[in-house]
């Protein structure tokens, strides 16, 4: 697969982010979709494939007036969107489609008409052999490999705090954040426990909200009013959704797969990277993805967040938006990433990362079970 | 809303029947793979390492080392905060999920690696539970 060869000319969140009683999960998809249309030039005529998440891409389709030629629905949890992106990418090259709508809406706080990602129940195997034990939260299963990996690495539960402290010092400088007040590591560990080892500051948010982008080809891109953020590298791999029956749970197989493929794809090294999303769903989640990503040595991601690497001013800045620990995260918070990743490449966004060239997007579907990877450029190919 | 003093129950399937029908008796019961010998878990009616179908059900000891696991404080339907949820790896080779029980729920009654020993209770008239306690 050619580098770069698709690009994002349209990208926006819903006009609204937070709580938002009045407004139906679908339309959060409808608002998200209309900004982005708006972002890049296009009406629903000018618009044949869809993909979402949630909702059904036909649902989508018929709400908003479009006549797909391509239709993606992979619902596998908050690293949908960057699958539908790979696939996307892919459909476009092959000629399937020439102009992809990807819509996420989910009104995870306020539960108006919420679809959201299925639950795991009765005769399904989580159903029968996870569930019953209390395995049926994120709280509880996306936790539950942390105390083998602090274990493995002699490092301790105030050992992830620093992941919460500085997202949400970038959070101080996005005015939509959620959450903007500073905290430390004593407020962190001090904030009320909600499974053990994790306290209610290593756990994201629960908001309403949406994201949509707009993807074409290349040859295309210069044609729209907003700079093209090109798709450089994309992965995805699956472990599975049982967390009980991950190979190992001081790494995860989904996350290094997906990421080999989308730095194999396109033929950077993690020292050409600019500026990091990984999906935060707790506060380990970055650590694995540092590791896993090829970042930073087994074991060694927490003293990398701790010496302020991934901070304002740092080398490696990540999540930047304030994350789903302190922006947003309407439990399926892989599309926040994604837009964030291309306001930086456009140089447009809050917290700005000068010289942001090139951004990576890892997100992560279940509790470790998908992982999806997505390589953005602000030129076709590396500079 | 739905009744919270009962525990979500698992609904047996044809390919796991054996499973639970084992923890009426008292016994663990896994599978081992006839041809690779890979002995696996959750139940299926093929060897998920080598694709076979000539497999057997078999009594496992029982015996396990605790893998991970979290203390949880929020409130699950029959299960009392704090309760660990738990991952542990049977002697056998394959992990499962648990509650560990007949100890103090806190991390330095649970620390990892510590043995561990199946027992089962009923929870209703078809459905016996599996959990797991410190050896003796």
């Amino acid at each position: 697969m050619a580098r770069g060869t698709v690009a994002v000319v349209g990208a926006a969140e819903t006009t609204d982010m937070g709580v938002i009683p009045e407004t139906s999960e679908l339309q959060l998809h409808a608002d998200a979709a209309l900004n982005a249309m708006a972002d890049a030039g296009l009406a629903a005529a000018d618009i044949d494939g869809i993909a979402s998440a949630g909702e059904a891409p036909d649902v989508l389709a018929q709400y908003l007036g479009i006549t797909p030629a391509w239709l993606d629905g992979t619902l596998i949890g908050g690293s949908s969107f960057m699958l539908h992106v790979r696939h996307a990418m892919a459909a476009i090259e092959a000629g399937l489609c020439t102009t992809v709508l990807i819509t996420h809406g989910e009104s995870g706080k306020s539960r108006v008409e919420a679809k959201g990602f299925p639950e795991f129940i009765g005769g399904k195997l989580a159903g029968q052999f996870e569930v019953p034990y209390g395995g049926s939260l994120p709280p509880t299963m996306f936790t539950i490999p942390v105390l083998r990996y602090l274990e493995t690495y002699g490092l301790k539960p105030e050992d992830m705090a620093p992941v919460s402290v500085v997202q949400r010092e970038w959070a101080a400088m996005n005015p939509r954040a959620t959450f903007k007040d500073p905290i430390t590591v004593d407020d962190v560990m001090n904030s009320r426990m909600i499974a053990y080892p994790f306290t209610l500051l290593m756990c994201c948010l629960r908001t309403d909200g949406g994201g949509a982008l707009i993807l074409t080809s290349s040859d295309r891109a210069g044609d729209f009013p907003q700079p093209p953020v090109y798709i450089l590298g994309t992965g995805e791999a699956a472990e599975g959704p049982m967390v009980s029956q991950l190979d190992d749970f001081t790494s995860s197989k989904a996350f290094r797969l997906s990421g080999e493929r989308a730095f194999s794809e396109a033929g950077i090294s993690r020292g050409d990277v600019d500026h990091l999303m990984i999906y935060d769903a707790f506060a380990h989640v970055p650590l694995y993805g540092l590791e896993d990503l090829g970042f930073c040595k087994p074991g060694e991601a927490a003293a990398f967040v701790r010496d302020r690497n991934t901070a304002p001013g740092g080398g490696l800045p990540m999540n930047t938006n304030g994350g789903g620990l302190s922006y947003m995260h309407s439990g399926m918070y892989g599309m926040y990433a994604l837009q964030e990743s291309v306001r930086q490449v456009r140089g447009i966004a809050p917290a700005q990362v000068p010289g942001a060239n090139i951004s990576v997007a890892h997100g992560v579907g279940g509790m470790f079970s998908v992982a999806g990877t997505i390589i953005f450029g602000s030129e076709p190919h590396k500079r | 809303m739905a009744d919270q003093t009962q525990r979500l129950l698992p609904r047996p399937t044809p390919e796991t029947r054996h499973f639970w029908e084992g923890a009426q008796a008292g016994e663990l019961r896994l599978q081992r793979c006839g041809d690779c010998g890979t002995a696996y878990f959750p139940p299926r009616p093929f060897c998920p390492k080598c694709s076979s179908r000539n497999v057997s059900v078999f009594a496992a000891s029982g015996k396990a080392t605790l893998y991970s696991y979290v203390i949880s404080h929020i409130p699950a339907p029959g299960l009392e905060p704090p309760y660990s949820v738990a991952v542990v790896t049977l002697e056998e080779g394959p992990r499962m999920m648990t509650n560990v029980i007949g100890c103090e729920q806190t991390p330095e009654a649970l620390t990892l690696d510590m043995p561990l020993e199946a027992v089962f209770e009923a929870q209703t008239d078809e459905i016996t539970l599996p959990f797991f306690r410190p050896a003796v």
